[in-house]
């Protein structure tokens, strides 16, 4: 490990526990609607009209909806490391939510090691470095009936 | 009509004139491509600019304050003449969103006559965001996070995959299909034909999605000369292309696919999931009054070749998981019952973004005059285009003769 600090790659959508991180949605308190990234205000749910919403934490587990991956370097504000490293991609279901959430997948599981409908977990690990920092982010990984 | 969805226009409008500026990667001012089309649709239709009384443009992001007040760009470059003015922007409706503008205001009385153009000036390589650091911005945060276009089409085709069994040499066959039908189209950026091996053969973009399979920018401009009915009538025009009906409305809540640039669906929770891609058709359908069955000829946008096989299930040619069968039955191929984009689609134009839907229209205005050449829908009467872009946008259009 290095001394560096572990910041988030983007400020309060998710937890950075190192053991079991969650990504922070908000839920309507009127209608239970969840949003992802949170809102502050305003129930999205037109049939709501809710104006009052709540952090919540949202499932740590889904299923994968769909998946792909990187195979070219996407532009900024994107921040590459040098060379560019290819990454998969997924979309996952989240059951209590009802709702998908995409993600990076985590390094070293290539496509060819997903398949729609198998359980996924979140994790932590580093979307770009900076001098000072390494700066994290939510990601997918099969979840191969481990924690 | 599902509530929300508003109400129906009733009247319609005539397609007087189109105009286009061929499709490419010039490096010349979006300007030029659409005063290049707009003369090309006064000329198509008969017009003196000056007799022009609303110009409605398309804006584009990236060129600049000219490219926001499109609408005026256009008409300070034909000369300003005195004409009330547009801007629209709606991601890839903006076409059909500047098209509805002068729509309206014929269709209310405000004038007889006016012009849409659309054009733009693209960068090379993957469509990105405006610059800084921006988290409030959904398009910022998908890029940072790594997510581009072709992240998204992907998704939706390998779920096409999973659901109903498409494989990758049918989505080939969609390039194939389209690449042989713009091979015959002056105005494509892309004019050579493929094998199915050649798209297999090309690298992979973004797994299952091959370069082939993906849309590229480019730059092009496209217009349209519309009039009140009475005026298309006056001058005697035959046949006589007419908007039926247009739809540029919202997803409604709940989405249940995840859309660009949207890194989350809605919660479905409290609501039902709603499909935003055949609603698009739905509306259009009901104001024109038809259905699926009635329609000749197709333009849909195939972002992606997988996409394509989308669009036949959402404007209703297919019940769902059935459009790879459509597909190799030879049905949407020119010749074939229902002839989908004739003019070789995204797969041989590339995305002009604010010039494509009107693109779309002017494709299925040739069809409907009997104009299209060797890519001439024999018979074809009836039309429809659709298209979908960032932020809950998308329309279809309507044309009949």
């Amino acid at each position: 490990m290095s001394d560096r600090t572990r910041a988030p790659a983007i400020d309060g959508w998710y937890t950075l526990d190192e053991n079991e991180p969650h990504l922070i949605g908000s839920r309507c308190a009127a209608c239970g609607t969840y949003s992802f990234p949170p809102r502050n205000r305003f129930c999205p749910n037109p049939g709501c009209g809710g104006a009052e919403l709540q952090r919540a934490p949202l499932s740590r587990t889904g299923i994968l909806w769909s998946y792909t991956n990187a195979c070219y370097q996407p532009p900024e504000p994107y921040i590459s490391a040098d060379p560019f490293l290819p990454f998969a991609i997924a979309a996952v279901a989240l059951e209590k939510e009802k709702m998908i959430v995409l993600g990076q997948v985590v390094t070293g599981v290539g496509v060819e090691q997903l398949r729609i409908g198998m359980p996924m977990r979140l994790v932590l690990e580093t979307l770009h470095e900076e001098p000072q920092s390494e700066r994290v982010v939510w990601k997918w990984k099969p979840a191969q009936g481990g924690a | 009509m599902e509530a929300g969805a508003g109400g129906r226009v009733s009247g319609q409008v005539a397609i007087l004139g189109i105009g286009m500026h061929p499709w490419g990667k010039w490096g010349r001012s979006f300007v030029e491509y659409g005063v290049h089309a707009a003369r090309a649709a006064l000329a198509d239709a008969g017009v003196d600019w000056s007799e022009i009384q609303f110009i409605s443009g398309g804006a584009t992001m990236r060129c600049g304050y000219p490219g926001y007040v499109a609408g005026a760009t256009f008409a300070q470059a034909l000369g300003w003449q005195g004409a009330e003015v547009n801007t629209s922007y709606a991601a890839c409706a903006t076409g059909s969103q500047a098209l509805a503008a002068a729509r309206t205001k014929i269709l209310s009385g405000g004038c007889d006559l006016a012009l849409v153009v659309g054009a733009d000036t693209t960068p090379k390589g993957f469509l990105a965001p405006a610059k800084g650091e921006r988290p409030d911005d959904p398009d910022w945060v998908r890029f940072r996070l790594g997510f581009t276009n072709p992240t998204y089409f992907a998704l939706y085709a390998r779920r096409r995959m999973a659901l109903y069994g498409a494989t990758e040499r049918d989505f080939a066959a969609v390039k194939v299909k389209n690449a042989a039908a713009g091979s015959e189209n002056p105005n494509a950026r892309y004019r050579k034909k493929f094998t199915v091996e050649e798209v297999l053969a090309s690298a992979t973009v973004a797994d299952p999605l091959r370069l082939l399979n993906i849309c590229a920018t480019s730059d092009g401009g496209a217009a349209l000369v519309v009039s009140s009915l009475d005026y298309a009538r006056r001058r005697g025009l035959h046949p006589l292309v007419r908007v039926a009906g247009m739809s540029c409305v919202t997803p409604r809540f709940a989405s249940g696919e995840v859309e660009m640039p949207d890194i989350a669906t809605d919660s479905a929770v409290a609501a039902d999931t709603h499909s935003f891609r055949a609603s698009l058709a739905a509306k259009a359908y009901a104001e024109a009054n038809i259905g699926p069955e009635d329609v000749s000829v197709a333009e849909v946008y195939d972002l992606s070749s997988a996409m394509e096989l989308d669009w036949y299930e959402h404007i209703g040619l297919c019940p769902p998981g059935e459009a790879e069968r459509l597909l190799n039955s030879g049905a949407t191929r020119i010749g074939g019952r229902v002839p989908v984009n004739p003019s070789g689609g995204l797969a041989c134009f590339g995305e002009a973004v604010p010039a494509q839907a009107l693109a779309q229209v002017c494709e299925l205005t040739w069809q409907l005059r009997g104009q299209a050449g060797a890519r001439q829908v024999q018979g074809a009467k009836v039309g429809i285009t659709v298209n979908q872009g960032l932020f809950g946008h998308g329309s279809a259009v309507i044309l009949e003769r």
